[in-house]
């Protein structure tokens, strides 16, 4: 064990975190909003609404994620039209791929678990704000999302941490987050045990505060 | 605590007969199959290339039972460490920085790096001479510098990680540029063909044998490389308290080098004689 060197990439890979929980905060606030509309899309009665929003979900959720950011990074790259659009301005840049990337996975869990936290909420309870005659636009906003985002605390709360480590993915496209200085550090001092027991406690540290974070969410907004 | 004993005295018994293993004829290479022409991956998948040739005809020589394993360019030195083999011959260019961690056999092959951007780019034509040797250093080397400092001002510089190449745009010589470095040399080739990349470095083959392959218009531009960061030709890679194999490795390359093998190979995959 090479405890100096424990100890001398420390700082550097504390350095690289501020590029891990940047993607993960900006994915994040991206893939709740996409996870929000296509939520309420899945609970629309119109089929073709309602199966495109399966659809999304069922792809982004079925397949991997190291294999999304491949096709959203090596893949459109190699489409020559798109490169003389002005989407490229986005694409070509290894950040904003992976943003995309993590978006659009996250976005489909989290749409899987906003619906779900829709669908368990008590009939009795709109049945209840209806009989006192608020609008169906009031129950929606001031009965339903409340009690959904309630209900989908602990589910999202996983979700987090998830894409937390999803996102040590960034280090193959080029992006130097936690994972990619790891193995920047590896690769001039050849000792991956470690740097990866330093990285490995980082990612810990960074759950440790998701999980507790969310549990106090959780107490904080209990029914009972 | 009975079975506390047991699993200790299960995982020592495992550990030593992993350990006798090793101390047999049989040697394990570890190559990358993913820098062509040094070495590479035929459509079903088989190791193909200059060094996968070369390290049959080093281990008949040797006397040896050998297997060709792959292994990620970016983990091959801790993997020969962890000894998941017992020698590296993968394109890997004899460097002091790497001689701090394994040693290396003599040199079976030298080449030299280039820069590379595709046909239209504003880096062609630059005025450099053809080669640059870092190690013998003189005004000629410090102009083409100098011209190559202010050319790549700016430019998203792509190289493999972990390389001579990473080293060399990273030791400060061609001032400040936007390094960004990937995994294989594959993905070097994709991104500078999508226009990511303003230019790659990398061994000139590696970029002539892309061209030719795929078809894109890629162009070497500035001087070829070599000497200082670009190290003293690619040799095999052994664990430092394995003496043994490594004088076994140096005597089997003699004669291959004395047998005219070494050159009819490396002539056979690159196309001229790269073996030194």
């Amino acid at each position: 064990m090479d405890i100096e060197l424990m100890v001398s990439s420390f700082p550097k890979l504390l350095g690289a975190t501020v590029i891990t929980l940047k993607l993960l905060s900006v994915s994040l606030v991206i893939g709740l909003f996409i996870g929000l509309i296509f939520a309420i899309l899945r609970l629309n009665k119109n089929i073709f609404i309602n199966r495109f929003a399966y659809g999304y979900s069922y792809i982004f959720r079925g397949t991997p994620l190291l294999v999304q950011i491949f096709i959203i990074y090596f893949g459109l790259g190699q489409i020559e039209y798109l490169r003389s659009t002005v989407l490229w301005v986005i694409l070509k840049e290894p950040y904003w791929c992976a943003i995309i990337a993590f978006a659009l996975n996250t976005g489909a869990y989290t749409s899987e678990i906003l619906r779900s936290a829709f669908q368990t909420i008590k009939p009795g309870l709109i049945e209840a704000g209806k009989s006192l005659g608020i609008s169906n636009k009031i129950i929606f906003y001031k009965i339903q999302i409340p009690i959904a985002i309630r209900q989908s605390l602990p589910a999202y709360g996983n979700e987090i941490i998830l894409m937390m480590k999803g996102t040590s993915l960034a280090s193959t496209v080029t992006l130097m987050d936690l994972t990619g200085v790891a193995k920047y550090i590896i690769s001039t001092t050849f000792k991956p045990v470690e740097v990866f027991i330093v990285a490995g406690g980082i990612y810990l540290f960074m759950t440790f505060i998701i999980h507790n974070a969310i549990k106090y969410l959780e107490k904080k907004y209990s029914f009972n | 605590m009975n079975i506390l004993k047991k699993t200790i005295f299960s995982v020592l018994a495992s550990l030593l007969i992993i350990g006798n293993v090793y101390a047999s004829d049989k040697i394990k290479i570890g190559t990358e199959g993913a820098y062509p022409p040094w070495n590479s991956k035929d459509a079903s998948g088989k190791l193909i290339g200059f060094e996968v040739e070369l390290a049959w005809s080093l281990c008949r020589y040797m006397g040896k039972q050998c297997t060709i394993v792959e292994q990620d360019w970016d983990g091959m030195i801790p993997a020969l460490i962890m000894r998941k083999f017992d020698a590296i011959m993968a394109g890997m260019s004899i460097t002091a920085e790497r001689q701090k961690a394994i040693s290396f056999s003599q040199g079976y092959a030298d080449e030299v790096a280039s820069l590379a951007v595709m046909k239209g780019s504003d880096l062609e034509g630059m005025n450099t001479p053809e080669g640059v040797n870092l190690t013998l250093g003189g005004s000629s080397v410090n102009k083409a510098l100098k011209t190559l400092t202010g050319a790549l001002a700016g430019k998203t510089v792509c190289t493999q990680t972990a390389t001579i190449h990473q080293n060399f745009l990273e030791s400060g010589d061609v001032g400040k540029i936007n390094l960004r470095t990937y995994k294989t040399q594959d993905e070097v080739n994709l991104d500078l063909a999508s226009g990511r990349c303003d230019v790659a470095l990398a061994a000139a083959v590696a970029f002539t044998d892309y061209a030719e392959k795929s078809g894109k218009p890629v162009v070497l531009v500035g001087p070829t490389f070599s000497g200082g960061a670009f190290g003293n030709g690619v040799g095999v890679g052994i664990r430092k308290d394995d003496t043994e194999l490594l004088k076994a490795f140096n005597k089997a390359i003699n004669q291959a080098r004395k047998n005219g093998d070494i050159s009819r190979i490396a002539t056979k995959w690159f196309g001229f004689d790269a073996s030194m």
